[in-house]
C-alpha cells in the first residue's frame, strides 16, 4: 500500500495551538503542501501575524519573521525587496488584514509586490476573545457587538477580494473556503496557483480563505462549517477575482 | 483496499472526520488521549474507501491515508 | 584623497547612509527631511539598491524590519509626527534585535508643531518611545561632515549590537551646506547575519524573527539579554566632544545646533575671562553621564542648552547628583537660540555667582 496522504515537510511535527476544529489548522496544512509541491521550502520566509497565527513560525518549516499588528505586507515587501529570489508569504487574520492593517495590505497590493497573502477571513477576532471585525456579518452577535452587528452604525463587512481587484497591479487574487472536502481541494489549488506566480515572478498574489472560530461563534466545529457553508459564503462569494492568465486570455 | 492511520495523540476531538466521511467509520473512541480528549478511530478499516475526506478535514494532521 | 564637495545636511545623511553599505530605503515625505527620500530616490537606482515611498511612516518601518530582518543595511528617516508613527515598529525591532538606522530631522511640536528645528525629541529617541524596556543608540551630529561620519558609525553599531540606532538632527542641520569629504569606508564590510531570514538554504536551521514570549520566563530572559547589551554600549559606546573643560568653572552641555550656537557664544565670554567650556555629547544614549559625574566631582557647574523646554537636562542632573549646579537655557517654540543669547545666559550666570558669593 502507498501512502496517499500524509505529514507536510514543510509544516514542523509540532502539534499547533489552535482550538479543536479550528480551520487555522486545515490553511496551515494547505500552504505547507503548496511549498512542499513546488519544491520551494528553503527558498521560504513566513510572515507571522498579530492574531491567532502569531505562532505561525511554530509550524511552518521555514524561516519566519513575526510582524505587528497589520504590518505583515510591509515587513514582506522589505524581506522580498532584500531577497528578491526567495518566496515570501504573509498570514493574517481579518482583523490584521483589513482593519489595522488596511493600508499595508492596499499599498502592497497596488505596488504589485511579488508577494502570497494568505488571508483568513473567520468574521470575528478569534485572538483576543471574539470581538467584531471588519468582516463580521450584518447581525451577527459578537463580544463587542452584543446586539448583532447594527451596519446603521458599523457599516458591512468588508469584502477584500473585490476591493483589491479594482487595483490594477494584483497578479492573482482568489476567495476559496474550507468547510468540505471538495472546497479543501480547490483552496489548495488556489493557495499553490498563488505561490506559482509567485515563483514565476507574476506579482501580488492574495487567496482568501473563509475559516471558522469554533470557540467564539459559540458552536462545535461541525456545526461552525455549516455556519461558514449557509452564512459566511452568500456573504463573501467564492471565485476567482483576479488571475493574470484570464486577464492576458 | 485502503487505509487510514490517526495520530491519536495529535486528536483535539473536533469530530470533524466524523463528519465528513461517507463511509460513516469513524467513531470518537471512548479514552481519552493525554490531552484529556477523546481521539477520533476507524473501527471497520475494511470499509476504508481511502477518500481521504478525513485527512483533507483535520485541522491537526492526525490522519494518514494509505491505498 | 577623497575630494571636498559642497553639501546639504539631508543629502548627507543619504549619501552617508549608501556609503555605509546601505542600499534599501523606506520613507514618507516629511518636511523638513524631504531632501532624503528625493535623494535617495535618484540614488538608489544607481547603486543597484531600493527605495520604496512607503504608504506611511507605520509602514516604512515594518519595511525596515524586514529587510533588516532578512539581513541587509536598511534605513528610513523622517521628522518628529512621522518618527511618533515608527515608534510602534522601533519596538518590535529592538526586542527582535534586528539591526536598522532611523534618521529624526526633528521639528518643532508637539502635535503637528511646525517646520521650524526643534530638539524636542530628545525624550522619544532616548528614553523609548515606544513600549517596553528597550533603548536605540542615539547619535547627535553637528555638522555635514559629522553627518556622514555618524551614519557610517550608526550602521556599523546597528550590526555589532542587532539594534536600532537613530541618528537625531534638527531642521537646521538639515538644510545647512558645509563643505564634507565623502569617503570611502576601506574596512566596509556587511558582517554575516547567520541569525537572518535568508531561507533554510542548505541545512541552514530556522530563523525566527520576532518579538513574542508568552512564557514569562522566556520574556524575561529576552529582557535580561537586552539589559546585558545596553550595560555593554554603555560601557563601550560612549561619544563626546570637549572644548575647554579643563580650566572651566562653567561648563555648557550641548548637542546638535545647539552646541554649534554655544561654541560662538563661549568664544565671545571667553574673550572676556569668563571660565566656560563646552561638553558636546555626540551619543545621547548612552548618555557620557560618567564623564560628566567627574566633572562635577572636580566642582564644575553646568549649563544644558537646548532647543527644547528642557529634556537633556534630565540626564545632565542624573550625571551631576546634586553634586554641583544645572542651570538651563532653552529655546522652545521651535526657535533657535542666539549666540547673543546664550553668551547672555553665560554671562547672567557668572553674574549670579558673584552676587552670591
Ligand atoms: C497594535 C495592536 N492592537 C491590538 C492588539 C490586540 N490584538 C491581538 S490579535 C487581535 C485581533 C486578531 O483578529 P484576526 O486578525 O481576525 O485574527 P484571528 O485571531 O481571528 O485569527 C487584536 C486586536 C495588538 N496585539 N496590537
Ligand atoms: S479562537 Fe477561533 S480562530 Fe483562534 S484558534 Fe480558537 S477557534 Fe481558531
Amino acid at each position: 500500500m502507498k501512502q496517499v496522504f500524509g505529514y507536510p515537510e514543510s509544516l514542523q511535527t509540532r502539534p499547533n495551538h489552535y482550538c479543536p476544529g479550528c480551520t487555522h489548522g486545515i490553511i496551515h496544512r494547505l500552504v505547507a503542501e503548496a511549498i512542499d509541491e513546488l519544491q520551494v521550502r528553503e527558498k521560504a520566509i513566513a510572515v507571522a501575524p498579530v492574531g491567532c497565527a502569531v505562532l505561525a513560525y511554530n509550524y511552518f518549516n521555514c524561516d519566519a519573521q513575526q510582524a505587528a499588528h497589520g504590518r505583515a505586507p510591509a515587513v514582506a515587501t522589505g524581506i522580498k525587496r532584500a531577497l528578491p529570489d526567495r518566496i515570501v508569504f504573509t498570514y493574517q487574520g481579518d482583523g490584521d488584514l483589513a482593519s489595522i492593517g488596511m493600508a499595508e495590505i492596499v499599498h502592497a497590493a497596488n505596488r504589485g509586490e511579488n508577494i502570497t497573502v494568505i488571508f483568513v477571513n473567520n468574521a470575528i477576532y478569534g485572538m483576543t476573545g471574539g470581538q467584531m471585525a471588519p468582516t463580521t456579518l450584518p447581525g451577527q452577535k459578537t463580544t463587542t457587538s452584543p446586539y448583532g452587528r447594527d451596519t446603521a452604525t458599523t457599516g458591512y463587512p468588508i469584502q477584500v477580494c473585490e476591493m483589491l481587484s479594482t487595483l490594477k497591479a494584483p497578479a492573482f487574487i482568489a476567495r476559496v473556503s474550507v468547510h468540505d472536502p471538495k472546497n479543501v481541494l480547490k483552496a489548495k489549488e488556489a493557495i499553490k496557483k498563488a505561490f506559482e506566480y509567485q515563483v514565476n515572478g507574476k506579482g501580488f498574489t492574495l487567496v482568501e480563505v473563509l475559516s471558522t472560530c469554533p470557540t467564539n461563534w459559540g458552536m462545535t466545529p461541525v456545526e461552525a462549517l455549516k455556519w461558514l457553508e449557509n452564512n459566511m459564503i452568500p456573504a463573501f462569494p467564492l471565485g476567482t477575482f483576479r488571475s493574470l492568465e484570464e486577464v492576458s486570455k | 483496499m485502503a487505509k487510514v492511520t490517526f495520530n491519536e495523540e495529535r486528536c483535539k476531538g473536533c469530530e470533524i472526520c466524523v463528519s465528513v466521511c461517507p463511509k460513516q467509520i469513524i467513531h470518537m473512541a471512548d479514552r481519552f488521549n493525554s490531552k484529556g480528549y477523546r481521539p477520533a478511530e476507524v473501527i471497520e478499516q475494511d470499509k476504508c474507501i481511502g477518500c481521504a475526506f478525513c485527512a483533507r478535514m483535520c485541522p491537526d494532521v492526525v490522519i494518514e491515508v494509505y491505498k | 584623497m577623497a575630494e571636498r564637495i559642497m553639501m546639504k545636511g539631508n543629502e548627507a545623511f543619504a549619501e552617508g547612509a549608501i556609503k555605509a553599505g546601505c542600499h534599501f530605503f523606506f520613507g514618507y515625505p516629511i518636511t523638513p527631511q524631504n531632501e532624503i527620500p528625493e535623494y535617495m530616490s535618484r540614488r538608489m537606482p544607481e547603486v543597484g539598491g531600493t527605495f520604496i515611498q512607503a504608504e506611511s511612516e507605520v509602514s516604512a518601518i515594518n519595511m525596515v524590519y524586514g529587510a533588516g530582518g532578512a539581513g541587509a543595511r536598511a534605513m528610513t528617516s523622517s521628522s518628529s509626527p512621522g518618527v511618533s508613527l515608527k515608534q510602534e515598529g522601533i519596538s518590535y525591532i529592538a526586542a527582535a534585535e534586528v539591526p536598522c538606522v532611523i534618521v529624526n530631522v526633528a521639528r518643532g511640536g508637539p502635535g503637528l508643531g511646525g517646520l521650524t528645528p526643534s530638539q524636542a525629541d530628545y525624550f522619544q529617541a532616548v528614553k523609548g518611545g515606544g513600549h517596553g524596556d528597550y533603548h536605540m543608540v542615539v547619535f547627535a551630529p553637528a555638522s555635514v561632515q559629522e553627518i556622514i561620519d555618524l551614519m557610517y558609525e550608526a550602521f556599523v553599531t546597528a550590526d555589532k549590537y542587532r539594534t536600532p540606532v537613530m541618528v537625531l538632527a534638527d531642521g537646521l542641520l538639515g538644510q545647512m551646506m558645509e563643505p564634507v569629504v565623502l569617503r570611502d569606508w576601506e574596512d566596509l564590510q556587511i558582517p554575516e547575519k547567520p541569525w537572518a531570514t535568508t531561507g533554510m538554504v542548505s541545512g541552514k536551521p530556522q530563523s525566527v524573527i520576532n518579538s513574542l514570549g508568552l512564557a514569562p520566563e522566556e520574556l524575561e530572559n529576552l529582557n535580561l539579554r537586552l539589559q546585558k547589551k545596553y550595560r555593554t554600549i554603555e560601557e563601550n559606546g560612549v561619544r563626546y566632544e570637549e572644548d575647554g573643560v579643563e580650566d572651566a568653572e562653567l561648563i555648557i552641555v550641548a548637542y546638535g545646533t545647539s552646541a554649534r550656537v554655544s561654541k560662538s557664544a563661549i568664544a565671545k565670554a571667553r574673550a572676556e575671562g569668563k571660565k566656560v567650556g563646552l561638553f558636546r555629547p555626540i551619543t545621547l544614549w548612552p548618555f557620557p553621564s560618567k564623564r560628566l559625574a567627574e566633572l562635577a566631582e572636580a566642582g564644575k557647574r553646568f549649563m544644558a542648552v537646548e532647543m527644547s523646554a528642557g529634556q537633556m537636562i534630565e540626564d545632565v542632573k542624573l550625571a551631576v547628583n546634586g553634586k554641583t549646579e544645572v542651570e538651563f537655557y532653552g529655546r522652545y517654540n521651535g526657535a533657535i537660540p542666539s549666540v547673543t543669547e546664550v553668551y547672555q545666559a553665560i554671562i547672567k550666570s557668572f553674574d549670579n555667582r558673584e552676587v552670591q558669593k
